[in-house]
């Protein structure tokens, strides 16, 4: 039996290290808290329909909104996440089930290499890639900047959320006499879809709010455009070149851009996960 | 009474390291075999080998003539082998993000099955056949194979390796991780089985053995020591180390 003094000091250092732990949790809650409510606080007066409708005015006259660099950032992501995403999954795909060899290896290291990447220099390559041969800008390049960004962190959540999947649920399959490519696709990927849709929402949550890669690929619009090649409007690029105006009225709208980004990125993952993740069966884990 | 599994000279690998040093044996059909042994004796491998399952470790290699039914499993694809030799393991391994219902149809539908009404049938009889269609009918699309107790989920397993209508059913210690009432229900179901296809099933539980099954073989160090009626090999062993084994000396 410990002694009672033995006992206090257990029970001081539980409580002391349960209270840090949960004193940090706060912090980490309460950032994003702060955050949001700043942007509220600072953004959500100058957020109105017209802000949401309309496209910038010249400086000097008042109203205008930031519709074009709405839908420009919903183009270029969309171009994004359809390259990015399905070239993700199938580089995780391969390293995971096939890449016990030199070859995986490679893909594994190159993806970690990839994602330390600076943005700008992702945007440079983009630019190399789509801008040099098509001789302008486009939201073609700009989604093919953000692609590349996100194939690192989607290959690589990919490829630990198959590593997740017992070896018995794989055995199960191929017992059953079910091929391999079907195993893959229908078992193995299935399991660990919750998990692949994180890394997939992760990924599109850190490029939706990247400026350096779009300067010199997407480039930026002042007008209506929905043509992939040609020069669009981005939220993060439309905010950076509003934050360093010097007029107040484009900062109050740069505080409003900035606040509809983030519903953007906020409101995009709750649907991800609300469509595909509402399926789930109880006890699915 | 008819030979299912014809096995000859069957040799298996991991690596460089041989784990069956050539295996001879005739399984009857619609009969349990069980296969004992000390752990590290091949017993696994050697079941593991009649549907071809062996060859999905990278490592691992097999030789001989395997036939099922008369024909040689290693001369067609390993695909068609498993659907004619099912497979239950030792843990119970529910696809853990399907409901019941798809845990059992996963057969067929992956195979591209995808009439309803087939389906619907196969999959009623398949859990009646395994003994849980009463406990989970009024859940079936409801709740996932994971949330069943670990006695469930192994009858869950049973019937979707039955859903393929296999001609064999491989068992790998089906009941090891079992409680005394789930593992009685598991024999009783094999009983109910072998009336109707073969059964092959490994076991460390040597009143298991005796239990369910009329013939049985003893591995020892990758080899066949001795195969013939169960009650011959546990009441008089014409081998000394099977009876060394059966005596509790050694194992």
């Amino acid at each position: 039996m410990p002694s009672n003094v033995v006992k206090l000091r257990r029970q001081l250092v539980d409580y002391f290290f349960t209270g840090l732990a949960a004193s940090l949790s706060v912090l980490v809650v309460g950032a994003l808290v702060a955050i949001f409510a700043y942007l509220v606080l600072r953004g959500a007066g100058s957020l109105n329909w017209s802000f949401l409708t309309q496209t910038p005015k010249p400086v000097g006259e008042a109203g205008g909104g930031m519709a074009n660099a709405l839908i420009g950032s919903v183009m270029i992501l969309l171009i994004g996440s359809l390259l990015g995403v399905p070239i993700g999954i199938a580089a995780g795909v391969y390293v995971a089930e096939f890449g016990r060899n030199r070859l995986g290896k490679l893909v594994r290291f190159t993806a970690d290499v990839l994602n330390g990447v600076p943005s700008i220099v992702i945007g440079l390559v983009a630019y190399g890639l789509v801008v040099i041969p098509q001789k302008h800008f486009s939201a073609l390049a700009g989604g093919v900047a953000l692609a590349i960004m996100m194939i690192p962190t989607v290959s690589r959540a990919t490829e630990e959320m198959l590593l997740l999947v017992p070896q018995a649920v794989r055995e199960a399959a191929l017992g059953l006499g079910i091929p391999q490519w079907r195993t893959t696709i229908s078992i193995t990927l299935a399991t660990a879809r919750a998990g692949i849709i994180t890394g997939v929402m992760l990924a599109f949550a850190r490029v939706a709010g990247e400026t350096a890669p779009l300067m010199f690929t997407a480039f930026g619009n002042q007008f209506w455009s929905l043509n992939p090649s040609q020069p669009i409007a981005a939220l993060p690029l439309q905010i950076f070149s509003y934050a360093i105006s010097p007029f107040d009225e484009w900062h109050r709208q740069a505080w409003a851009g900035a606040l509809v980004l983030v519903i953007l990125i906020v409101g995009t993952t709750t649907l991800l996960r609300f469509v595909f993740l509402r399926r789930m069966l109880g006890g699915a884990g | 009474m008819a030979t299912a599994v014809e096995v000859r000279n069957l040799r298996a690998w991991f690596g460089k390291t041989e784990a069956l040093h050539g295996v001879n044996i005739a399984i009857q059909s619609t009969h349990a075999t069980a296969v004992i042994g000390p752990s590290g004796c091949g017993k696994s491998t050697f079941i593991r080998c009649l549907n071809r399952m062996h060859e999905t470790n990278p490592e691992a290699r097999a030789e001989g003539e395997v036939k099922i039914s008369g024909v040689d499993v290693y001369g067609v694809p390993a695909v068609e082998v498993r659907r004619r030799v099912g497979m239950v393991f030792q843990k119970p391994n529910p696809f853990p993000t399907m409901s019941i219902y798809d845990n059992v149809a996963a057969g067929l539908k992956l195979n591209g099955t995808h009439n309803r009404r087939t389906l619907d049938e196969v999959v009623e009889h398949s859990l009646e056949k395994a003994a849980l269609w009463d406990e989970v009918k009024d859940v079936l699309k409801k709740k996932s194979g994971a949330s069943l107790s670990g006695g469930q989920q192994q009858r869950l397993c049973i019937a979707r390796a039955l859903a393929v209508k296999p001609e064999v059913l491989l068992m790998d210690e089906p009941a090891s991780a079992l409680d005394p009432i789930s593992t009685a229900k598991i024999e009783d179901l094999i009983f109910e089985l072998k009336q109707s296809l073969t059964i092959v099933i490994v076991t460390h539980n040597m009143q298991q053995a005796s239990r369910v099954a009329e013939f049985t073989g003893f591995f020892l160090m990758g080899n066949l020591v001795e195969f013939d009626r169960t009650e011959k090999i546990f009441t008089n062993p014409s081998d000394k180390r099977t009876e060394d084994y059966i005596t509790g000396r050694f194992g």
